[in-house]
């Protein structure tokens, strides 16, 4: 029984490995192995692909466009969503379910409905090919849910806390600031992952909302594979540094990771 | 359960939220009603056509095989995705230093840019140099995702319960772990069996996140764009053509401004009716 629970285990996660492993490998490969056939592991080692896309502009600023925008939008998100989430943790007022509804319903809008007017809203605002662009319109999705999370958080907190600081003459930014965040600090971590992991991997919006000076990674990779296999070893490198981030974020969480993909509400 | 005091002052509160996701989602979903019930001949003109491009979109079969697809490939996925993710979120060690590790390596697909997972599995899967292309044809199965319609399905399906299976095994461990030991404890003195601790004990408790991992899955797969773009381009032929995939072609590739916006209302419209659902469910567990 304990066996086949630890094999069940091993094997899904060496499915999940096998596929990055084969980026890894490709990504290690010359042009010239990768057509030449197939092969386990790379037998000419080489980083040339890393060289080209840590020496050419286009490739590394499009990680940094894409850090840029995914960090504006975290911040925002985060900021907007703590004050908001404490309303509808703590009080009842005139609509209140109505607009929980109505902010969630953004999560589910399919971003492709949104392509077009996006493209449209921002040229009108003069904000078209700026990373604030894709910063404001992740919001689209990332403010209900970061809303979502932290109602959920904030309302493991007991009620007495906040009445105890106001009895002791705390004001409300000062409770707020001072009291409260810390006890939520979990809370907020895992809002800011969250953020920054649903800015960080969508694309269709990033995309079209950029043109040259703030084109996203993900952008400047589908410049790569419309080429297919023609700079697979690129390809294969830029989307393996694409993984760094992600590793870096998750494991500042992983404490609270399960937790959080529950939305707090377990 | 917090007893909530009515104040409506909290409105203040909520104000930025408020305008941030109006600006998102109002103006440019009035910008959609406009173009659905619009017909243009020239840049600035505009004629009012009513509901014809509805009417076009509802009775053209274009759409409803897209729609077909879209609720086909949905089915499939959460059929394998929620009792996988379940199976394994029961098979997870529960304490110890292993458990950070299993929860940082499941949760790695889950952090990769959805054109980089369509990238990756285009590598993975290709029929001379990848590892499950070249892998499957060295058993002898004849698979070409690029010109087989149902290799093309197997491997998109694949691809999507690789990326998102794990949402499903964390939000279930999630509820799995917040069962306090002296259930099992009980559960053992009784002498029940693991079938009876899974009935009595586990699914209750994971009910409520295992409703929100569905719903969550319902909403992704009914939106899923990147991914299957990126790996088959829609293709062979129309067979990967899922909506959202439809609806850009329509509206960027072919500036089908009438038929994209009817389509995209269309959509928006069942994605809330399922929005809907899911809130009305959550919020009956949560008044319990």
């Amino acid at each position: 029984m304990r066996g086949t629970k630890i094999l069940l285990v091993c094997i899904y996660i060496l499915f999940l490995m096998l596929p990055i492993y084969w980026l890894l490998n490709m990504s290690f490969k010359t042009t010239n192995e990768i057509l030449g056939g197939f092969s386990w592991y790379p037998q000419e080692f080489t980083l040339d692909s890393y060289k080209t896309i840590f020496t050419d502009p286009t490739w590394y600023n499009g990680y940094l466009n894409s850090l840029t925008y995914v960090l504006m939008n975290t911040v925002i998100s985060v900021s907007l969503a703590l004050p908001a989430a404490y309303a509808f943790s703590r009080y009842r007022f005139l609509g209140d379910k109505h607009l929980f509804f109505w902010l969630l319903s953004n999560r589910m809008a399919p971003p492709a409905v949104f392509v077009l007017p996006f493209v449209e809203l921002y040229s009108a605002m003069q904000l078209f090919d700026t990373p604030l662009a894709v910063a404001l319109a992740h919001c689209l999705f990332n403010v209900p849910l970061a809303v979502w999370i932290l109602e959920g958080f904030m309302s493991g907190v007991p009620r007495e806390v906040d009445e105890t600081a106001y009895i002791d003459g705390y004001s409300f930014p000062h409770f707020f600031v001072k009291i409260f965040m810390p006890l939520i600090a979990a809370g907020i971590g895992v809002t800011a992952f969250f953020c920054f992991m649903f800015s960080w991997v969508e694309m269709l919006l990033a995309k079209n909302l950029t043109s040259v000076a703030a084109k996203p990674i993900v952008a400047v990779m589908t410049r790569t594979a419309s080429t297919a296999g023609y700079e697979l070893g690129l390809l294969a490198a830029a989307g393996a540094l694409t993984l760094i981030p992600g590793v870096i974020v998750i494991w500042f969480v992983r404490k609270h990771i399960a937790k959080g993909f529950a939305l707090g509400r377990v | 359960m917090i007893t909530k005091t009515v104040n409506q002052k909290a409105w203040l509160l909520v104000l930025p939220v408020l305008f941030i996701v109006a600006l998102n989602a109002i103006i440019p979903l009035m910008t959609v009603v406009n173009y659905s019930v619009q017909d243009t001949f020239s840049p600035g003109v505009f004629f009012f056509e009513g509901t014809k491009w509805y009417r076009e979109v509802l009775s053209s079969p274009r759409f409803h095989s897209a729609l077909g697809r879209q609720f086909l490939f949905t089915a499939i996925i959460l059929l394998i995705e929620i009792p996988l993710g379940v199976a394994v979120a029961l098979a997870m060690p529960r304490k110890g230093p292993w458990v950070s590790v299993c929860l940082v390596l499941m949760a790695l697909p889950l952090l990769i840019p959805w054109n980089v997972v369509g990238a990756m599995w285009n590598i993975f899967a290709l029929p001379d140099i990848g590892l499950l292309g070249y892998g499957l044809n060295w058993l002898g199965f004849d698979y070409n995702y690029t010109q087989q319609p149902v290799a093309a399905w197997a491997t998109v399906v694949l691809m999507d319960v690789w990326h998102w299976t794990s949402l499903v095994v964390l939000l279930a461990y999630a509820g799995l772990s917040s069962i306090p030991d002296a259930y099992y404890q009980a559960a053992k003195i009784d002498g029940a069996s693991a079938f009876a601790v899974f009935r009595y004990i586990q699914l209750p408790k994971m009910k409520r996140v295992l409703i929100i991992a569905l719903l969550l899955r319902f909403m992704d797969s009914f939106m899923v764009y990147t991914e299957p773009f990126v790996l088959t381009g829609g293709g062979p032929g129309n067979s990967t053509t899922f909506l959202s995939i439809d609806l850009v072609k329509a509206a960027i590739g072919e500036f089908n401004l009438g038929i994209a916006a009817a389509m995209s209302i269309l959509y928006f419209l069942m994605t809330l009716l399922v929005c809907w659902v899911f809130y009305t469910v959550m919020m009956r567990g949560e008044d319990s």
